[in-house]
């Protein structure tokens, strides 16, 4: 047995610390919350006017002008059209909504991190163990901050899934940029190229596979998470498999858990397809 | 009197392992340097001169810091003391501002490993440099598609350089450095990593190019032929130093140390051997050498 003696408790620390923060920042919480709710009913909204047909036409398109092949646009669309007869489209909808807007703004905040990490050495050294935490980190963990900054509901499952998914994104931005030849770069600044011509026209260009490869993990990561975000109230197909878990619904749990599955890899098969497109060496 | 358009003044880059300032007067640190592996003396001590119009050629093998030299003309690399002038203007002293513009326009140059952008059309890589001057879009296509055509590659506009050959590439190298009008042409190499056959083509081409420019051309090579056809002006570097400097067949006439002769002794042989051929066959014109490498033919037999 561990020593009754040595016993030392930091939790008590840890919710003095948020409850402090609560108090002193609400506002700013407030406002953040506000700014996400916003985003996510947009988006939602969006999702929500788009007929089922029109899911079906887009990801047919989309599915042929990655792939040129017919096999594959007849997959991907009768998958889909899986989900909608297991009952299960409008909640299919609701995931997209929490899933697009944490990959919107993990975007937003993540690559622009990677470029200030491939250019700044000393941002490297500080963020990646950063990184190296939040993916070792157990998903759940997530939650609890989530969950007492903005309560229950899509605001913090959006919270939640942007944290957790964005490491990917950051990470290869700042790959893709280091890989970038050093030969190919000199002859841009032979030519007069500034730091940001360098960067705008040589650099993110040359690196745009990975930053592709980037997002394509990060919305992979998003929608893992959005099975967990259920626990903290967030309505889709998460919660579904959720709910199955509790009931022992097995039967349930499956239609809604192969949804997921689904989602993902019509999902992957796209992003992938134009990561593919993106890659300057192959044309 | 006209300033020279390339002066190199006792030009120095030590590369270290902190890039600390070095004082290059010091012996005994650039001994101790030598001797150990901490820091790696590239160039030591060069100072040339290049008159404009002249295509002066720099010749060492790999590791004779030929390719440092070239890029502390317009420093992609920083010389660790030392001065450079190009054109009366004293590169070493300019800040970031002032060096980009001198890259736009007195400066252009092609390397042997291309430096092409992948993700970009022939016609968009040889506009390259005119469009982050800022060069207006149709008037970068007409001068890219002019400096195209005297390369020979017109008709390749839409291709990607992933999809051209070797010799192809270069020769967009070649139009992307042209297209420029700047007054000084740097090659480091150009064609180095061409096949022989291709490599003696694009010398020709840029003899022909250079005679209707005029430009100033440096020059790096390791291949001896390759000096002797194209240099007006020859450097020999070995070790960071220029070992000796002058008129190709001055070189090959009168080498200054036993290095420089080992390296001209087999185009010695070659062309003792092709003048007796020609004495045989009474053939007066010796096709295939310029008339400044006949000079040295009568010297060496």
């Amino acid at each position: 047995m561990f020593p009754d003696a040595l016993e030392f408790h930091v939790a008590e620390y840890v919710n003095n610390g948020i409850n402090w923060l609560l108090h002193a920042y609400a506002p700013t919480f407030d406002s953040i919350s506000a700014g996400i709710s916003f985003v996510l009913m947009s988006i939602q909204g969006g999702l929500s006017s788009v007929p089922w047909w029109g899911y079906i036409l887009l990801v047919a398109t989309l599915a042929w002008v990655v792939s040129k092949r017919i096999s594959t646009v007849l997959i991907l669309v009768a998958m889909l059209m899986l989900i909608g007869m297991f009952g299960l489209w409008q909640l299919a909808i609701d995931t997209l909504a929490v899933i697009i807007t944490a990959v919107i703004l993990s975007l937003i905040f993540g690559i622009p991190l990677g470029i200030l990490m491939a250019e700044v050495d000393l941002a490297k050294s500080i963020m990646k163990p950063i990184l190296d935490g939040m993916q070792t980190m157990p998903s759940f963990v997530y939650l609890i901050p989530a969950m007492m900054f903005f309560g229950l509901g899509k605001v913090p499952a959006v919270f939640a899934t942007l944290i957790y998914s964005m490491p990917p994104v950051i990470r290869l931005t700042d790959l893709g940029l280091r890989q970038v030849p050093k030969s190919t770069q000199e002859a841009a600044l032979a030519y007069g190229c500034t730091k940001w011509q360098l960067l705008k026209e040589v650099r993110v260009p040359l690196a745009m596979p990975n930053i592709m490869a980037g997002i394509n993990q990060t919305t992979m990561m998003a929608l893992a998470m959005v099975v967990v975000c259920s626990m903290i109230g967030a309505r889709g197909l998460g919660q579904e498999v959720l709910l199955s878990i509790n009931r022992i619904d097995v039967g349930h749990g499956f239609e809604s858990g192969f949804s997921i599955v689904i989602l993902a890899i019509v999902i992957d098969r796209i992003t992938q397809g134009f990561a593919r497109r993106w890659d300057p060496n192959k044309r | 009197m006209k300033d020279p358009a390339i002066l190199i003044e006792d030009l120095w880059k030590v590369y270290t392992k902190n890039d600390e300032d070095i004082d290059v007067e010091d012996q005994d640190l650039i001994t101790s340097f030598d001797e150990s592996d901490e820091a790696v003396v590239a160039v030591r001590g060069v100072s040339l001169k290049v008159e404009p119009g002249e295509v002066f050629v720099v010749m060492g093998l790999s590791g004779s810091g030929k390719s440092t030299l070239i890029r502390c003309i317009l420093r992609l690399i920083d010389p660790t003391a030392g001065k450079v002038f190009v054109s009366g203007e004293n590169v070493t002293a300019m800040n970031m501002k002032e060096l980009t513009e001198f890259r736009r326009h007195q400066t252009a140059m092609v390397f042997q490993h291309y430096g092409l952008l992948p993700h970009r059309t022939v016609l968009e890589n040889v506009g390259f440099g005119l469009k982050i001057q800022g060069v207006p879009e149709k008037e970068m296509i007409e001068r890219s598609k002019v400096s195209l055509e005297k390369v020979g590659l017109s008709g390749w506009e839409n291709y990607y350089p992933n999809s051209l050959s070797g010799g192809m590439r270069q020769r967009v190298g070649i139009a992307r450095a042209i297209v420029m009008d700047s007054p000084i042409l740097l090659m480091d190499e150009p064609f180095s990593g061409l096949d022989p056959l291709i490599r003696r083509e694009m010398q020709d081409e840029l003899i022909r190019l250079q005679e209707e420019m005029q430009k100033t051309i440096f020059f790096v090579t390791h291949d001896l032929d390759e000096a002797m056809r194209l240099g007006d002006k020859m450097a020999v570097m070995k070790n960071g130093q220029i070992v000796q400097q002058g008129e190709p067949s001055d070189i090959l006439s009168h080498p200054a140390d036993d290095y420089v002769a080992r390296f001209v002794q087999d185009k010695r042989k070659q062309l003792k051997m092709a003048d007796e051929r020609a004495k045989l066959e009474v053939v007066s014109d010796n096709t295939g050498n310029d008339p400044s490498t006949k000079g040295a033919i009568t010297n060496v037999s």
